[in-house]
């Protein structure tokens, strides 16, 4: 039988989670820019003005999901491409692990930026 | 029953005069989604400053002399960091437009008109950089 060709693979749930995460950066990343930019300008950023912004638990919880999201979607992406390009084997196994890593520190340094403004002791 | 086809290394850039207007697409897709990653990570150790500027006294943040404050500033005073704002602005557009194109083909909706989508995608994006150019470079001056 021919063989059917699809990025579809065993269960595909990271195939599903890059879709799903897509969706919710599509809203959240647009009211990003808009927030940011065009409500307010890039030039008035203050760490007042952030800190007002964090200090709203909506806000606070929304972002942390936006950093959470668009670093999975954002490193999986890049998964996906070097494995296009070819990648296995054991070269596969120390990216995968490299990316998991940085996926986790950028997490982490993201949090505590976040908690610094909310003021939120942890951090 | 479908068609079996060797389709070759998907990213063999040396074929790109072969390619059509779904590869471009597939390419620009990819070449955004690497630059909006490295942008992430970027962000984040700047929006770090954060860190230290928690510690500011009151009268400081009050007076925008914290850390954080006086990083952006001194980065937004930057015109190449307000033209390369406009770049990223022009890379996310096209990321998010075609990412929702890739969506609806996903479930099969416009597969008939992925070529002419594809080409209202770069279209849109660069109307919606060009129109907000006056937005990113207020004050830049």
């Amino acid at each position: 039988m021919a063989e059917r060709y699809s990025s579809f693979q065993k269960g595909g749930r990271m195939w599903l989670l890059q879709r799903v995460t897509a969706v919710f950066l599509l809203v959240v990343l647009a009211f990003h820019f808009f927030l940011l930019h065009f409500v307010h300008h890039a030039d008035e950023v203050s760490f007042l003005a952030s800190r007002g912004r964090m200090e709203s638990l909506s806000y606070y919880s929304l972002m942390i999901t936006f950093l959470v999201t668009a670093t999975f979607h954002g490193v999986n992406g890049v998964y996906n491409a070097l494995i296009n390009q070819g990648l296995t084997g054991t070269k596969r196994t120390v990216i995968k692990w490299t990316l998991v890593a940085a996926s986790v520190v950028l997490i982490v340094q993201g949090i505590r930026t976040a908690n610094a403004w909310a003021g939120i002791g942890l951090y | 029953m479908s068609q079996s086809y060797n389709r070759g290394l998907i990213e063999d850039f040396g074929r790109w005069r072969e390619f059509e207007a779904g590869m471009w697409a597939w390419i620009f897709h990819k070449f955004t989604g690497w630059v909006l990653i490295g942008y992430l990570f970027t962000h984040i150790a700047v929006l770090s400053t954060g860190i230290p500027a928690a510690g500011a006294t009151e009268a400081a943040v009050s007076a925008g002399n914290d850390v954080y404050t006086q990083t952006i500033v001194s980065l937004e005073g930057l015109l190449l960091v307000r033209v390369l704002e406009v770049g990223l602005l022009a890379v996310a557009v096209f990321h998010m437009l075609n990412g929702t194109r890739l969506l609806l083909t996903d479930l099969g909706i416009g597969l008939g008109a992925q070529d002419k989508s594809f080409y209202a995608s770069l279209i849109l994006t660069g109307a919606i950089t060009v129109a907000s150019v006056p937005t990113f470079i207020a004050g830049a001056f």
